[in-house]
């Protein structure tokens, strides 16, 4: 790739999965020579196996007891990767590079309180006025200050809290879409001019009933014990494992990166993103158009991660489009490791994309039944994430 | 690109060809402009869940929408395809648009109904607390993918995509309380790359239920003067005393000026600059200095290429809390300085209360209308002026006044602000 001043690279990678935090055990999980370890718990939410969260010592990113207080568990994950990534690429207490960097976060919604919830539909069953009843009841349990742990937009408030972060401060919603959106909308605004450092990223709770009932709605979790991803079968469950992740990049033009000194991870080549129906091929057809900017690289040095949700048809489709279109290449299913994390699912991807090319790893496979090895050291990347129930997107990332 | 369609800093200029809105006054850009020029209140008694102990009763709900189930996403939905094809049909433009959606969406959850329905076909509780346990016993038993659906916040631009056409993958947003102004800012973005000719910008807000209003109430955000409900929002004045929440949904059809014309599209008026900046002070509560709003103010008008002597009026985000009005207040006067009073101000939430997700666009299309008919809407209820904040609030009654460039503020929630800069369609 010939390089341009408004290239978009990316200095910062700011990553929390079941497999650690930050950068480094996440780089010696991607450049070892044996296939990672599962870390899955199968007890708690039983039937429901769920990638927890790694131990967290909140307060080396979120320093004040009163911050960390103020926010549930998503947002509280979400600003301590949102830390890491502006560590990682050397910006934390950067007040001047922090005052005028833009945001943009990709978020789902909060927490209920299911004590509450749970009051409120026992009492219900016992009477008529439920409307009534709720009046009542919210007016007197709902704590105030929930509200604001709930609301989307207070993870990228909170960053900004924490982190003065505040060029700007957007939030998208809208599950996978959301997360491929963030990025390739900051993506374009580098490349325009309109940015010249952004921080992007998502975070995902998988440790909570609320969420798990959301995929249970359409029977969608892998039930019982784990099964790698490209395995998992009709009989075990809908195919998807959530796991509670946070990932958060720095995005920064070349020129604003070299001017400072980065360390350049690498360069997004291309990102794109689309939706529609997924019948009758159309959705291989837009994943053919989005995959094309993959075709410049040569194949044996390129590693595809894939964030396939495990839902058995997709990921059907999906491995066999991979193998045919970008036939040749490696999969890695980064889902199958981590668990599925919705909004943060893309930018979970580019994230160990990131790292992978920063590191030139040589990446063992995740599910080395259906996952070839690798035979030379990644040069470029493709992420993909087809969403559980809309949007796709890929990007296409070089080594420097 | 001639000359002509080119901004100070060489960007393509963007247009506006197409409006619509509803808001509490009524469906369409001419009713509501009827109304809100006329000092009408859209703010009533909240019908739609029974208010009895709640401290505030009134709103500005949308109640005449139909509706095929009566939950936020189908409501917010509706607004948005409503307001859709009122602009779409102003801008002449039939068939696929073929340009990116930009959407400002309410954060949604399960409605309360939902959540009982389930608790009806649920096993019993076996210990405190087990509510969500019994639902996922409840959906092993049986899924409900129209649960699933209408939690999911790609769910109404989804359906916006379908419905119009729009090209690639929709962006649904939320920036609080500047959301509207987010995506129009987002539109206008996207013009600028070069990635697209139009864009189509939609804020809707249909998502008011018992534990929304709740949660603002117990955060002590609302007014509670109940009575009458239409003198309750009274921006600027010494008795304001919170905002009556609303509901309303915008949709602004965005067009390089260039393609605008290349069409014989009519031009309503440009949007000329956005600015934003993010407020670190406190999760609920501005700077007390009001830095980020000066510097979302002052990013705007750079954004636009045009210093502060240019704005003619200002319609103010004026939530009618006290905190809002005189942070706002206190920005104005930093940016505009001694010639603040002499630009007339006013507040739409006045009479429509606060729109939230909607607001920052359903004030766009009514500064763009303001333009166009030389009428200054005015700030109703404006009896007991508060003595700290000197504004021409165009008191009570509309005033005939040509304006040619026109500030739009829109603060909210997580240190939120954006400011868009409109002007009339160059001559």
């Amino acid at each position: 790739m010939t390089k341009s001043a408004n290239d978009v690279v990316i200095t910062g990678v700011g990553i929390v999965t079941s497999q650690g935090v930050g950068a480094e055990p996440h780089v010696a999980l991607l450049g070892a020579s044996q296939s990672p370890k599962v870390r899955i718990e199968t007890e708690r939410f039983a039937p429901y196996p769920i990638h927890p969260l790694p131990e967290i010592d909140w307060s080396q990113q979120i320093a004040k007891r009163g911050d960390q207080r103020q926010m549930e568990n998503w947002q509280r994950l979400g600003v301590f990767a949102a830390g890491l990534a502006l560590d990682d690429a050397g910006l934390k207490d950067n007040l001047e590079a922090c005052g005028s960097m833009d945001m943009i976060v990709a978020a789902g919604g909060g927490e209920r309180d299911i004590n509450v919830d749970s009051l409120i539909v026992d009492e219900a069953l016992k009477r008529n006025d439920r409307e009534q009843l709720l009046n009542e009841k919210l007016t007197t349990e709902l704590r105030p200050t929930l509200f604001l742990a709930q609301l989307s937009n207070l993870l990228a408030g909170n960053i900004s809290i924490v982190h003065k972060v505040t060029g700007s401060s957007r939030t998208f919603m809208g599950e996978e879409a959301a997360g491929i959106s963030a990025i390739e909308t900051a993506f374009a605004r580098i490349k325009a001019g309109q940015s010249t450092h952004t921080l992007v990223g998502g975070a995902f709770s998988a440790e909570r009933l609320d969420i798990v009932l959301l995929i249970e709605a359409i029977q969608g979790h892998s039930l019982g014990e784990w099964h790698p991803i490209w395995s998992r079968k009709p009989g075990n469950g809908g195919g998807m494992i959530l796991g509670s992740v946070g990932a958060f990049l720095v995005l920064e033009s070349r020129e604003y990166a070299e001017a400072r000194g980065a360390r350049i991870y690498a360069t997004i080549a291309a990102i794109g993103g689309d939706r529609g129906s997924r019948e009758d091929g159309r959705l291989e057809a837009r994943l053919k158009d989005l995959a094309r900017p993959a075709a410049e690289f040569d194949p044996q040095s390129t590693v595809v991660f894939s964030g396939t949700s495990g839902f058995h048809d997709l990921a059907r489709r999906e491995k066999a489009f991979l193998e045919t279109e970008l036939a040749g290449r490696p999969i890695r299913a980064y889902g199958g490791l981590v668990g599925h994390g919705i909004e943060a699912q893309f930018p979970v991807g580019v994230a160990f994309a990131a790292l992978s090319l920063g590191h030139g790893a040589e990446v063992p496979p995740f599910d080395p039944d259906a996952e070839a090895p690798m035979t030379a050291a990644a040069k470029a990347a493709v992420v993909t994430t087809i969403g559980h129930a809309r949007g796709e997107g890929i990007a296409v990332l070089a080594a420097e | 690109m001639s000359k002509a369609y080119k901004d100070h800093l060489g960007r393509p200029i963007v247009a506006v060809t197409g409006m619509g809105v509803i808001t509490s006054l009524g469906q369409g850009l001419e009713d509501n402009w009827a109304a809100l020029s006329g000092g009408v209140s859209g703010i009533h008694k909240i019908s739609r869940f029974p208010t009895e102990g709640l401290s505030t009763r009134i709103s500005g709900t949308v109640d005449f929408i139909e509706l095929p189930a009566e939950n936020a996403v189908e409501r917010s939905y509706a607004m948005a395809r409503e307001t859709t094809l009122e602009a779409l049909a102003q801008a002449g433009l039939s068939g696929d648009f073929n340009g990116p959606l930009f959407l400002a969406a309410p954060p949604i959850e399960p409605e309360w109904s939902a959540r009982f329905e389930l608790a009806d076909r649920s096993p019993p509780s076996e210990r405190p607390g087990d509510a969500y346990n019994r639902f996922l016993a409840a959906m092993r038993q049986k899924a409900d993918p129209a649960f699933h659906e209408a939690v999911l916040f790609g769910s109404i631009s989804e359906r916006l995509a379908d419905r119009f056409g729009t090209r690639g993958l929709p962006v649904t947003l939320s920036t609080a309380c500047a959301s509207g102004a987010t995506a129009i800012q987002l539109g206008v973005e996207a013009i600028r790359q070069g990635r697209t000719d139009r864009a189509l910008t939609v804020a809707t807000d249909g998502s008011l239920s018992a534990e929304a209003l709740i949660r603002f109430s117990l955060l002590s955000a609302l007014s509670t003067q109940n009575d009458p409900p239409e003198k309750a929002s009274k921006p600027f004045t010494k008795d304001r005393d919170g905002f009556v929440i609303a509901e309303g949904a915008a949709t602004l059809v965005l067009e390089s000026l260039e393609a605008a014309v290349a069409r014989g599209a009519r031009v309503y008026g440009i949007l000329r600059g956005c600015g934003e900046k993010a407020d670190l002070f406190h999760r609920t509560r501005s700077s007390p200095d009001g830095g980020p709003a000066i510097a979302t103010i002052r990013a705007a008008l750079a954004d636009a290429g045009i210093d502060e002597t240019g704005i003619g009026y200002i319609n103010a985000h004026g939530t009618s809390t006290p905190e809002n009005d005189k942070m706002e207040y206190l920005s104005m006067s930093a940016v505009f300085g001694e010639r603040l009073p002499s630009i007339p101000v006013s507040s739409n939430k006045s009479m429509i209360g606060h729109t939230l997700t909607a607001a920052g666009a359903v004030e766009a299309v009514f500064s763009l209308q303001t333009i166009l008919t030389g009428t200054l809407p005015p700030t109703i209820n404006y009896q007991n002026p508060d003595p700290a904040i000197v504004l021409d609030v165009v008191p009570n009654v509309k005033r005939s006044k040509q304006v040619t460039a026109v500030l739009s503020n829109s603060f909210g929630f997580g240190g939120q602000n954006a400011s868009l800069v409109m002007t009339a369609e160059p001559a």
